[in-house]
């Protein structure tokens, strides 16, 4: 019997809640075939099959929350005909035993008193905390039959793992008339996240915005020039994200601090360019990060943050694909917002605003003339980024926007 | 000035009581109406049987496997005089350490007979017919338990003997009937067995042991037939004929109706348990109330059912062991100090100190199947530990028994060479609620014979080493 576990789901990630199980009970699967979706914190991922054969029994049902190395289910190998894929291969990296997170502290009695050698080793590979689980031992100690059950517990319903933040249901009730015409929804894991995440940023950051507008007649003059010659060369669309990426990429290589992030006592200098660009889907918003973008044409960039899009709408993205990024990029635009002050994405410093692209008349040379304008907004951590430094690095971004040839010749 | 507590008797029940209450501040004394202290345990129990049996395993050691070890000592022989003195001088020690502690710990001793003639009233009766009446708030009834009789069979302690008369006997008889294959009827007809007795064990069930694990009790059987101890199982003693210069005693079918048999034996021992010793305490008049065996009823803080009056040991329920009424005597007093004093009487090691030995705690596994348990096994046979083979003592085996579901330790039965001490690893670990999986991940010294218990509880997740 191959056991069905909640597979190892990259940094920070301890738990997932189930998606939707594309088998049931009793249903032939073919090894590697998808039998779940996890959506987690980050992404909604698949969990293949470890083996083929006929899922015997579904642990987790769907909307369970399960810890990572948790029992979603078993497989008994082999049975009836082959399924598909006829000389099954052995199941490649078969969701591993979780990594010990941490060595289990002390348990119940004190923090002198040592666990049991059966109850660590289970803490170990269960992940379960030893010292949440209820014990019945001789002075309430934890004894291998209650981390048993407690595994258990844990495999068969929703872990018992902290619930990140809002967990708190402290509302008052509504008047009965008004309660009838309420409903009350679960946030996804997703949403859930977003809103911890959001919180605790603006928790920890001395958060502030600075605002500019840019003049965007030259790069869209630049975009409809080129625009089928791109198309032609590159098979997609000529955006104007890559110019945005660019320019910041410029102004973060002068003003360090943005691309920096805070560590205790310490500032991380960082001297790579991986820009998140905040996609919203109709789960909520996900921030994919496009890697070394000083390295990248600006055509490469495009296809990379199409193909991100794309992904990220078929939930396809991939954890990984979400770590690392050192500055973002928030277009609110395309959905018509004209000026916002975005939330910062810890432990970042700094994120960039677009928005909406609207033609306003703007005084050249003493004459007004409609131009097509964007309000510019900077939201950065003042604990890190002086204001001058953030007040230049829309400015120059600016420049850069509204004369082009500044980003080729690096001026 | 009245007292705050008066134990009567000062076996190890009693004598631990009153240690632990003096400790905890009460003014206590003692009623003891031997001359010395410490019970039948000390006096003609535990300790003078241990020194014989120590005496007699060394005895046949010398005269068996010394020789297969390449030590020549010629034939040895026996001096049971001076054996018995040797037995003597231990008691000895032991009671006047007795002594030594009650001082020590500022416990008063009245010599005499104690009777409750009311709550916290106790009247000691000297052996020389003088009364003195002593006034307390507690009184605590450890006076322990007596021989059992046959009935129609006069103990006369010379030629038909209790355990008491067992350790006393000036010759070793050509021939032994012990009445009874108990913890005495076994130990004491190995001791006379090892120093040139040839012994014969009756008993009325039909199986040795009663209340030890099963497969423990039937391979022990095995050993002792092999040592040349013969049993005749379900049997009663009908009578014993004491007219001549030879007893002949007659054994019956337990089950009655099979033809009877004489047999002849220097001396007779009847060893068929123990009877409270809860008469003439005046129990009956102050209205502590006993069971239909004679024990005294107490709730689980040993009150009887006279407040203020208390009891603990082999006078009320539970297996007479020594070690049993110890903790209850602590218990008792913690209870009385105002404490919480407490006994896991699940887990409570016994211990048959035959050879090999046997030791045990906890659930056997005709219990466990009894309450529709389901356990594993565990086992491991001294034939495959080391230090056992080097010791030339490789009979038997640990047995672990563990919860099939949650492995926790339900039972461990040793046969074999030091169980005694082994069993405490497993008293531990069952206190503290382990796994089997707890004492096999703990480490056991090489080579010693604890690695047996390891190895067993290994063998419960079917992964010994050794085996």
């Amino acid at each position: 019997m191959a056991e069905i576990r909640v597979p190892a789901l990259g940094e920070s990630v301890s738990e997932a809640t189930i998606g939707k199980w594309f088998k049931k009970a009793g249903d032939m699967v073919a090894v590697d075939e998808p039998l779940v979706e996890l959506e987690t914190d980050k992404v909604t991922i698949e969990v293949p099959a470890p083996a083929a054969g006929v899922l015997i029994d579904i642990a987790a049902k769907d909307g369970d929350t399960v810890a990572v190395g948790a029992l979603l289910g078993a497989i008994k190998e082999g049975t009836g005909a082959a399924p598909t894929k006829a000389p099954a291969k052995p199941p490649e990296a078969a969701p591993p035993a979780p990594a010990a997170a941490k060595p289990a502290t002390a348990a119940a009695p004190g923090p002198e008193m040592p666990l049991a050698p059966s109850v660590r080793r289970l803490a170990a590979e269960s992940g379960v905390d030893a010292a949440a689980v209820p014990g019945t031992g001789k002075d309430g100690r934890v004894t291998k039959g209650d981390m048993l059950a407690a595994i258990e517990r844990a495999a068969a319903q929703p872990t018992p793992v902290a619930q990140p933040a809002a967990a708190v249901q402290a509302r008052a009730p509504s008047p009965a008339d008004d309660a009838a015409r309420e409903e009350r929804v679960r946030m996804t894991r997703l949403r859930q996240t977003i809103a911890r995440r959001l919180k605790d940023a603006q928790n920890t950051a001395a958060m502030l915005t600075t605002f500019n507008e840019v003049d965007m007649t030259q790069v869209m003059a630049l975009r409809a020039r080129y625009r089928d010659l791109f198309e032609k060369k590159y098979g997609g669309k000529l955006g104007f994200m890559g110019f945005f990426v660019r320019a910041c990429v410029q102004v973060l290589k002068e003003i360090p601090n943005v691309n920096a992030e805070i560590d205790g006592a310490d500032i991380i200098y960082k001297n790579y360019y991986h820009l998140g660009i905040a996609v919203g889907t109709e789960r909520g918003l996900v921030v994919p990060v496009v890697r070394d973008c000083d390295q990248k044409s600006l055509a490469e960039i495009e296809q990379a943050i199409a193909d991100f899009g794309r992904r990220a709408r078929d939930g396809s993205l991939k954890i990984e694909d979400m770590q690392g990024g050192t500055f973002t990029i928030s277009n609110g635009g395309i959905y018509g917002s004209l000026m916002s002050t975005p939330i910062l994405n810890a432990p970042q410093s700094g994120i960039l605003g677009m928005h909406k692209i609207e033609a306003r008349p703007m005084v050249i040379d003493g004459k007004i003339e409609a131009r097509p304008m964007m309000y510019l907004a900077l939201s950065y951590d003042h604990r890190i980024v002086d204001g001058r430094e953030a007040v230049t690095f829309l400015v120059r971004v600016k420049e850069f926007l509204e004369d082009p040839a500044r980003l080729v010749l690096d001026l | 000035m009245p007292y705050d507590l008066i134990v009567i008797g000062t076996g190890p029940g009693g004598y631990v009581c009153a240690i632990r209450a003096a400790q905890l501040g009460l003014k206590t004394a003692v009623v003891e109406k031997r001359p010395t202290f410490g019970g039948t345990c000390l006096n003609v129990g535990c300790i003078p049987s241990k020194a014989m049996l120590h005496a007699s395993e060394i005895y046949e050691e010398a005269g068996h496997s010394f020789a297969q070890m390449g030590i020549k000592v010629g034939r040895p022989s026996v001096d049971l005089a001076a054996l018995l003195k040797y037995k003597e001088q231990n008691v000895d020690s032991n009671v006047k350490g007795v002594a030594f502690l009650f001082k020590k710990n500022k416990i008063e001793a009245f010599h005499g007979s104690g009777r409750i003639v009311a709550p916290g009233k106790v009247e000691v009766k000297s052996a020389d017919g003088t009364t003195q009446t002593l006034e307390t708030k507690s009184i605590v009834i450890a006076t322990g338990s007596d021989v059992a009789r046959l009935n129609g069979i006069d103990i006369d302690e010379k030629r038909i003997v209790s355990s008491t008369g067992a350790l006393d006997l000036v010759e070793v008889p050509d021939k032994l009937l012990v009445v009874g294959a108990g913890v005495i009827g076994l130990e004491l007809g190995s001791v006379w067995r090892r120093l040139g007795a040839q012994v014969t064990i009756v008993e009325f069930l039909d199986h040795i042991l009663p209340g030890i694990d099963g497969e423990v009790a039937r391979q022990f059987q095995r050993l002792q037939q092999k040592q040349g101890v013969a049993f005749k199982l379900a049997s009663k003693v009908a009578a014993v004929d004491v007219s001549g210069k030879v007893l002949k005693v007659k054994v019956e079918p337990a089950a009655g109706g099979g033809a009877a048999e004489t047999l002849e034996a220097d001396i007779v021992l009847v060893a068929i348990g123990r009877v409270p010793y809860s008469e003439g305490l005046g129990l009956d008049a102050v209205g502590v109330r006993r069971d239909n065996r004679g024990r005294i009823i107490v709730d689980p803080q040993y009150r009887t059912s006279v407040a203020g009056i208390y009891a603990i040991g082999d006078v009320i329920a539970g297996p007479m062991l020594a070690h049993k009424a110890e903790d209850e005597g602590v218990a008792a007093a913690e209870i009385i100090a105002g404490q919480a004093g407490h006994v896991n009487y699940e887990v409570i090691p016994n211990v048959v100190y035959t050879d090999p030995e046997i030791a045990s705690v906890g659930k056997t596994e005709e219990e466990l199947k009894e309450a529709g348990i389901a356990y594993q096994v565990g086992k491991f046979p001294f034939t495959a530990n080391a230090r056992a083979r080097a010791n030339l003592a490789t009979d038997g085996f640990v047995k672990i028994l563990a919860d099939a579901k949650t492995d926790r330790v339900l039972g461990v039965h040793i046969l074999g060479p030091d169980a005694e001490t082994l069993i405490a690893e497993a008293a531990i670990a069952m206190e503290f609620g382990a796994s089997s999986e707890d004492i096999a991940r703990t480490c056991h010294a090489h080579p010693t014979l604890s690695e047996a218990m390891k190895e067993a509880a290994l063998a419960v997740g079917k992964r010994a080493i050794n085996f």
